[in-house]
């Protein structure tokens, strides 16, 4: 009937490790990858080990909204620990509509039971934008809006966490000309602790360490003004890129399957947005550290920025285009060489006109005599 | 600066006209200087940032430890944006602390009657609707309220160009000072305004230079060796509608004289010459 029958939240996480059949040494490797996600010196992982076998585990709701269910999906590929463990054990996960066996009303059950049980102690992730136009009809469940369904289950938690870049920016919902009114979580919410995490997905890695630092310090982690926590979006994917030696070189991809792009070169001019785009994808990278979209030869598209479907340039240009007023897209370098040419014109057609005022009516002076005056 | 000398050696004359003729000092050095470090930088800036936007050359493929030429590239480019920034601020002081000439009060033409009317006469001048240029001793009234806006650019391009610079050090102290930008307008139009303000800059350096020709024949005033010497010539036969008669004013210093300039032009009842007269 509700997952958390079998589960009990108050469980600490090593007798649930225990039970699962984690190994000391592998629930250790973990707490190392964790330290170093964090980016903490490698003397906390004890600490952290530490907190992880005393603390009881959060409470988490997850709500679905807008969304295509990629961070689910990207949530149920973790390989540190595997999806079983960290459903299971790390977190208490109370309500996940992609993943729960309960439906209907007994679902809705579970998550309104969590939020009297736990009541300022559990924690929403939201994944998903969230429609305002039309009274927020465009997303409804149960009855309910998502506008609804989120500040009645946000009114009371401990935090909220922003999976994906739709619910932490609107992200595609909230794209030009968007219908629904699709808007970020932030732009709803005020008071609850929020953290972004964006990304399309987020990645799983980062969700893991944010969890496991709430643990570890019982508290959120530090955040820039986007709101995202600094230890996963505290510097560019583009300064720590494995290809930045070829970009420092000057040397580039000019189209795609070309000798640059057989050795590895720099995407930059393929469109890439790792200039533009914090993130920890090129040091965590994606799939257990496997690979990356810029490792695997393809330009960052800065999918985890604000606006970014309508700002990044499409997936192969480096800038948006201007819109101008009589209809036409310009690139910026279009406009301004354009404002340029207008400016030599201008400039040749007075530079003729002053030359035929200068014959035809020249000015005459004489400062020639006046010079000769002079003592 | 009333003990400055405006008019020089034996310049200091009066001609037939009684007019004082010969050269005085308009430009200081602080000004000259800081117009040719902004041109020099202007013509870096531009060159290294389009080859940052758009790295056209292309870069032999040996291993990247033998090559760092976008690295030279976009050190220059930072390089020359510190001495722009530099030469911004020596200007923008020295805009409150020198002379008349170098005054921010030439950006502002139309808070005074006389401002107003030498703007006007600007435009009529450049439209064809007067023969000869207003008489002033530093900028006419079109070109300071252009370097009004020139300047607007000039700050809108070096902030968006250390906010872009600050995402490379989060926390550090542009970030720190620039951040807050990207909450207003997506980091990606501010790289396009970035872009867009070069050009217009570009566009301003043309017009400015075709200009400075234009009005050095039409005055005869050497307005090109002006911006190095800091002299420009007092025409008499274009001053003597102009009360610049008695000896004893020119010596008064150069807020005396060109006060009587500027008055006297406006107010001077029309230009002989000019076809709205």
């Amino acid at each position: 009937m509700s997952l958390t029958v079998e589960r009990n939240p108050s469980e600490s996480l090593a007798r649930a490790l225990l039970s699962q059949g984690v190994s000391r040494r592998d629930f250790m490797k973990f707490c190392t990858a964790m330290t170093a996600v964090l980016a903490l010196p490698v003397r906390y992982t004890p600490r952290i080990a530490q907190a992880l076998e005393t603390a009881v585990r959060p409470p988490v709701i997850w709500l679905n909204f807008q969304d295509c269910a990629g961070n689910s999906e990207s949530f149920l590929r973790a390989n540190h620990p595997t999806v079983s463990e960290l459903v299971l054990d790390i977190l208490s996960i109370d309500y996940q509509e992609v993943i729960m066996a309960a439906a209907g009303h007994y679902a809705e059950e579970n998550r309104l039971n969590t939020m009297r049980e736990y009541k300022g102690k559990y924690i929403v992730v939201v994944e998903g934008a969230i429609p305002l136009a039309d009274d927020g009809i465009y997303c409804v469940i149960g009855g309910h809006t998502a506008i609804d369904i989120l500040k009645e289950t946000a009114k009371d938690a401990a935090a909220v966490i922003t999976a994906g870049t739709c619910s932490a920016y609107g992200g595609i919902p909230a794209a030009a000309p968007n219908p629904t009114g699709a808007v970020g979580v932030r732009d709803v919410l005020n008071n609850v602790p929020l953290i972004n995490m964006p990304g399309c997905p987020m990645n799983v890695q980062n969700l893991t360490a944010l969890i496991v630092h709430y643990m570890t310090f019982n508290s959120l982690p530090a955040v820039d003004h986007e709101g995202r926590p600094l230890f996963a979006y505290g510097s560019r994917i583009h300064d720590d890129c494995e290809r930045r030696a070829h970009f420092d070189a000057g040397q580039f991809v000019e189209e795609w399957g070309d000798e640059a792009h057989r050795k590895g070169w720099c995407l930059y001019k393929m469109g890439c947005k790792g200039p533009q785009t914090a993130h920890n994808c090129s040091m965590v990278r994606w799939n257990d550290g496997m690979s990356w979209p810029v490792g695997a030869g393809h330009g960052c598209v800065g999918c985890s920025e604000p606006h970014f479907w309508d700002t990044m340039g499409g997936l192969y240009e480096r800038l948006p285009h201007v819109q101008l007023p009589v209809g036409a897209e310009v690139t910026a370098s279009q406009l301004g060489a354009g404002i340029v040419g207008l400016a030599a014109a201008g400039i040749a057609t007075h530079a003729v006109a002053s030359g035929i005022r200068a014959k035809l009516d020249p000015i005459d002076r004489e400062v020639t005599k006046v010079e000769e005056k002079m003592p | 600066m009333a003990t400055q000398p405006v008019l020089r050696g034996r310049s200091a004359d009066i001609t037939a006209a009684g007019v004082p003729a010969g050269r005085i000092y308009v430009w200081e050095i602080p000004v000259r200087l800081t117009h040719w470090v902004n041109a020099l930088s202007i013509v870096m800036l531009s060159f290294t940032g389009y080859y940052i936007a758009r790295p056209y050359l292309a870069i032999s493929p040996q291993e990247t430890y033998s090559h760092f030429f976008m690295g030279y590239i976009r050190f220059t480019h930072f390089l020359f944006g510190y001495i722009f920034l530099a030469s911004l601020i020596l200007r923008t002081y020295w805009a409150f602390v020198g002379n008349q000439w170098a005054s921010w009060r030439a950006l502002i033409p139309f808070v005074t009657p006389e401002g107003r009317g030498l703007f006007r006469q600007s435009v009529e001048f450049y439209f064809f609707a007067r023969r000869e240029p207003p008489v002033v001793l530093g900028h006419n009234a079109l070109a300071g309220f252009t370097y009004a806006i020139i300047v607007t650019l000039y700050f809108i391009q070096v902030f968006t160009g250390f906010a872009l610079l600050g995402l490379s050090d989060p926390g550090g102290f542009w970030h720190t000072m620039t951040g807050w930008v990207f909450s207003l307008v997506h980091m990606q139009w501010i790289r396009v305004i970035h872009h867009v303000v070069m050009w217009l800059l570009i566009a301003f350096a043309l017009q400015h230079i075709y200009v400075a020709f234009l009005i050095d024949a039409e005055e005869s005033n050497g307005l090109i060796s002006s911006i190095l010497t800091g002299y420009k010539f007092i025409v008499p036969e274009r001053h003597k509608h102009t009360d610049l008669h008695a000896p004893a004013q020119a010596e008064h210093g150069p807020d005396n004289v060109t006060a009587q300039l500027t008055t006297a032009t406006a107010t001077q009842p029309s230009d002989p010459r000019s076809p709205s007269a």
